[in-house]
């Protein structure tokens, strides 16, 4: 057996560091987890907010979401929220979708759905809070 | 062999003790696996719910636009909402939303290293599927009493 080769200074751990396959890392990983966890607290705010919601008048519906506090959260839902959906959609395409060009083609759908999806519910949140 | 289009396919290509070439068994798929064990079908109903939330935030980016365009628009949306198939709409995705909330929660103390034997698996699944119905009910109870 020959030996295997090193033709780098850079030791093995260093190279592959924040890399591997997916040349990213553990990052789609690691923001899959940090979204998560923003969205707990975030999702039982909406809960709380679709109780207060129940029922209201178109009126008392813009004066709810045009609250700064309430935009704002609204704000971080959407981003947070897009951001997670995309990227595990993105797992589930890239699980299941062969050959490469259509798994490509699902994955620039998804992308772009989401980020146009979230400006748009972004746009209206401020909308609502400035008009 | 036919053409393969997915680079995995090669390590399925195998030859008999005649030399004759054999595509390999693949490992359990639907048919011959079971799908009620509680591993498999909590994981499976995480994705399918992960989907189903997904698509279900169509209707919120509908509410908040049709918020953001004027009274005639949100009284549509108000008006989808509060019909048989609206609030059949909104009770499946309560459900959906629990699910995938309390088992997200039960996957991020996976990620933290906690709960993998079996005993505490079948537990926690449990007390998904459990948390899931009690608090889709009660958050129902509770938006019917705040309308």
């Amino acid at each position: 057996m020959s030996k295997p080769e090193v033709n780098s200074l850079r030791s093995p751990l260093g190279r592959v560091r924040g890399l591997g396959s997916a040349k990213s890392g553990t990052h789609h990983w690691w923001m899959m987890r940090v979204t998560s966890v923003a969205l707990l607290p975030l999702f039982l705010w909406f809960v709380y907010a679709c109780f207060v919601l129940a029922g209201a008048s178109y009126a008392e519906t813009k004066a709810f979401v045009g609250a700064p506090v309430n935009a704002v959260l609204f704000l971080l839902l959407i981003g947070f929220l897009f951001h997670h959906i995309a990227n595990g959609l993105q797992e589930v395409v890239e699980d299941y979708v062969r050959p490469e060009l259509k798994r490509m083609l699902w994955l620039f759908a998804i992308k772009g759905l989401s980020g146009l999806l979230a400006m748009i519910a972004a746009f209206s949140v401020l909308r609502v809070a400035f008009t | 062999m036919s053409e393969a289009l997915d680079p995995r396919e090669a390590t399925y290509v195998g030859r008999r003790t005649d030399g004759t070439i054999i595509k390999r068994p693949m490992s359990p798929h639907l048919q011959a696996y079971d799908m009620l064990q509680m591993s498999s079908a909590t994981s499976i109903t995480h994705r399918i719910t992960g989907g189903a939330w997904a698509v279900g935030t169509l209707v919120f980016v509908w509410w908040l636009a049709a918020l953001a365009a004027g009274p005639e628009s949100f009284a549509n949306v108000q008006w989808f909402l509060s019909s048989f198939l609206g609030i059949l709409f909104l009770f499946g995705l309560t459900a959906v939303a629990w699910y995938h909330t309390l088992n997200g929660i039960r996957h991020l103390n996976w990620d933290a290293g906690r709960g993998f034997d079996l005993p505490t698996m079948y537990r926690s699944g449990r007390a998904v599927v459990i948390g899931t119905g009690v608090m889709t009910v009660l958050t129902w109870f509770i938006g019917i009493i705040a309308w």
